[in-house]
């Protein structure tokens, strides 16, 4: 691993379609700082109206789960539905919840 | 329109000279298609050259309109010969490298810029209106150009070499966005635009502290004055004009 990547760094890219939403994840580019990041995000993911904003942020800054973790991350809460509010019975006379 | 009068011919030659050179940096810019030196810049190559495309489109038509003979877009992009095309010389030099097509980009962002806000109040409201959405455009294409100048005049020894060469060669031709024509007075008269010599201070203002920023040395002016805008073309345009003109002149009314 003595190699010197010759590559820029990636970014992730979100993009709010309009305001008021919020900014969706939309895929990454490479770039060599964050102002040439933003400016190949409008470049390669707004070409088509997509959006109103632009968020981008280093890859390697996001921390991120480990894939393998899964079954202990997620299945737990799998058999737990009384953690949606469907699962209780409300009274008759409580409109609009 | 039935008669071209003294006044009609010059805004009609002022009108042509902005839209060839939008319509030639475009086609220049094109051939990055699929040679960008990523994929990211591939692509705001080609949106730059699409957006620049998309400007010669409407005002080749408008020229087309205000000359009454009936010629679109289509027959004026691509049925003219060699010295009736009025772009700026600058836009037909070949790109050579990263570098040049940058700073090409830049110093012509930053002289479109100047005009399309003058122009967004010209007389001719059909001028105007493309202006005004032109101005959108430019203002991210010299944005785009001011970032990698700086970038790479100020970068490794090998891009600032490249950036200084690719100035020392481009700033001659820049003598001709500003120098003066025989239509300045009538179309400053009619107020379809200014004379390309008043913008020329506001341009230096926009242009010198980004290279000075990029450690770049701007080199003296020179009595060298290329005349593209006259139709008066380099070699190269030649050569353009046969890649651009190919698929009109062998399938001659072709559409797709």
């Amino acid at each position: 691993m003595t190699e010197v990547s010759r590559q820029w760094p990636l970014w992730e890219v979100f993009i709010r379609s309009k305001n008021g939403l919020d900014h969706k994840h939309c895929g990454s580019v490479h770039a060599p700082d964050a102002k040439l990041a933003l400016s190949n995000a409008r470049d390669v993911y707004t070409r088509r109206l997509e959006g109103v904003s632009i968020w981008v942020v280093r890859a390697d800054n996001i921390v991120a789960s480990d894939p393998d973790a899964k079954p202990e991350m997620f299945d737990p809460a799998e058999d737990k539905i009384y953690r949606h509010p469907t699962f209780y019975k409300l009274p008759d006379d409580v409109n609009h919840m | 329109m039935s008669t071209i009068t003294a006044a009609n011919a010059a805004h009609l030659e002022y009108v042509l000279r902005i839209a060839d050179t939008s319509l030639i940096l475009g086609q220049r810019l094109s051939e990055w298609c699929g040679h960008g030196p990523v994929i990211e810049e591939d692509i705001a190559l080609t949106n730059v050259a699409l957006d620049l495309i998309g400007q010669a489109r409407l005002l080749l038509t408008h020229v087309g309109r205000l000359e009454g003979k009936g010629r679109d877009e289509d027959r004026l992009a691509f049925l003219r010969t060699e010295p009736q095309y009025r772009n700026l010389t600058i836009v037909e030099l070949p790109n050579v490298d990263f570098a040049r097509t940058i700073l090409r980009n830049f110093l012509v962002a930053a002289w479109q810029r100047e005009l399309w806000q003058k122009l967004a109040s010209s007389t001719d409201t059909e001028l105007a209106a493309i202006a005004g959405k032109a101005l959108k455009e430019t203002r991210y294409h010299l944005q785009h150009a001011a970032d990698w100048t700086v970038r790479l005049g100020d970068g490794t020894e090998e891009s600032h070499a490249r950036m200084q060469k690719a100035l020392d060669y481009l700033w001659p031709y820049t003598a001709e966005f500003f120098s003066a024509t025989a239509e300045d007075a009538a179309v400053e008269a009619a107020g379809v635009g200014p004379a390309w010599a008043t913008l020329e201070s506001t341009w230096e203002a926009v242009v010198r502290p980004v290279l000075e920023v990029a450690t770049l040395a701007v080199p003296a002016r020179m009595p060298f004055l290329s005349r593209g805008k006259q139709g008066q073309h380099t070699e190269s345009m030649g050569h353009l004009l046969t890649e651009m003109q190919y698929l009109q002149r062998t399938y001659p009314g072709g559409t797709w």
